[in-house]
């Protein structure tokens, strides 16, 4: 395997989707791939800092926007 | 400095905010912990679908937040997203009658508004967002940029400084690649449940999606990387 199959298979491998004869080969490379490893540790972070995100609050005016749409457009819905 | 607003928190679920909602007839209200509050959302749901606005509103008010972040994420445009927002809260409560507790409640409001901010995007970007299986230029993979991030590179910036970052690399993304990202990493949502959003085969959505990490990453490279940019 070299470095353009293992970066072509990062993604399936970070999601552990890779099938265990492949995940070893990828893995014996990165063991003599300084490039490849930090790819991977990089990739792996970035998906790890999106998604350990939370939103913020809405920007100013939108959530007054919003609840006074819902009280004009929202009339108790009948039984 | 990045001139645009953001909408990244770093940190844990379990600190933000979380309103909290009492029963309209309780008869001592009092607010309880969030961690117990989350679990009265079957209640919620039951009471808005009865015609109880109020129980409508506070699930609006829970997520809220997080509904602008999908709706933001996918247009790249605020007054899109805003627009996306209140139309799949508007349209949720009008089909709330279909929604039968298969799904967590948040997740059947995701879809409704993936599909709002999908319209939104197409509506201003036609031909942008598109559903081949191969895009162009799709076969050039290799990271360019390759450089030391050292052990914790988020910890180099102030949280602001940090959602600024976040939004930016991911506003810069093409819309095929970042809707992709938004769904999978950010939602979490399921590679087959992304794909079907997006009326993608898993083969394209898992290209996109691999595409999608090696572009964040090599832009993130240039904020973490030892040295640079401050």
């Amino acid at each position: 395997m070299n470095c353009k199959h293992v970066i072509r298979e990062i993604s399936n491998y970070i999601d552990g989707e890779l099938d265990p004869a492949l995940k070893q080969e990828l893995e014996r490379h990165l063991q003599h791939c300084e490039d490849c490893t930090m790819i991977v540790d990089q990739t792996r972070k970035t998906i790890k800092i999106y998604s350990g995100s939370v939103p913020v609050d809405l920007p100013s005016g939108v959530k007054s926007r919003l609840h006074a749409a819902l009280h004009k457009k929202l009339p108790p819905r009948s039984v | 400095m990045i001139g645009h607003e953001s909408w990244y928190f770093l940190g844990s679920e379990a600190t933000a905010k979380s309103p909290t909602w009492t029963p309209v007839n309780a008869p001592n209200p009092h607010p309880l912990p969030s961690s117990v509050v989350r679990d009265d959302e079957p209640a919620l749901v039951a009471a808005a679908k009865r015609g109880e606005v109020s129980a409508f509103e506070e699930l609006v008010t829970r997520y809220e937040r997080k509904i602008f972040r999908v709706t933001r994420n996918i247009t790249g445009n605020l007054q899109d997203a805003e627009d996306a927002m209140q139309e799949a809260f508007l349209k949720s409560y009008e089909h709330l009658t279909n929604f039968k507790g298969d799904s967590r409640f948040y997740t059947w409001l995701v879809r409704i508004a993936v599909n709002e901010a999908l319209m939104k995007l197409r509506r201003r970007h036609p031909g942008e967002f598109s559903i081949d299986e191969e895009l162009p230029g799709s076969e050039d993979l290799m990271p360019r940029e390759l450089d030391d991030w050292g052990p914790t590179p988020e910890e180099r910036y102030q949280q602001v400084q940090m959602q600024e970052i976040l939004s930016d690399a991911i506003d810069k993304l093409e819309p095929d690649f970042r809707v992709v990202f938004v769904l999978r990493d950010v939602e979490e949502l399921s590679t087959e449940e992304t794909a079907k959003l997006l009326g993608l085969s898993i083969t394209a959505t898992k290209s996109r999606l691999l595409r999608a990490r090696l572009k964040l990453r090599q832009r993130l490279n240039r904020y973490f990387r030892e040295g640079g940019p401050n």
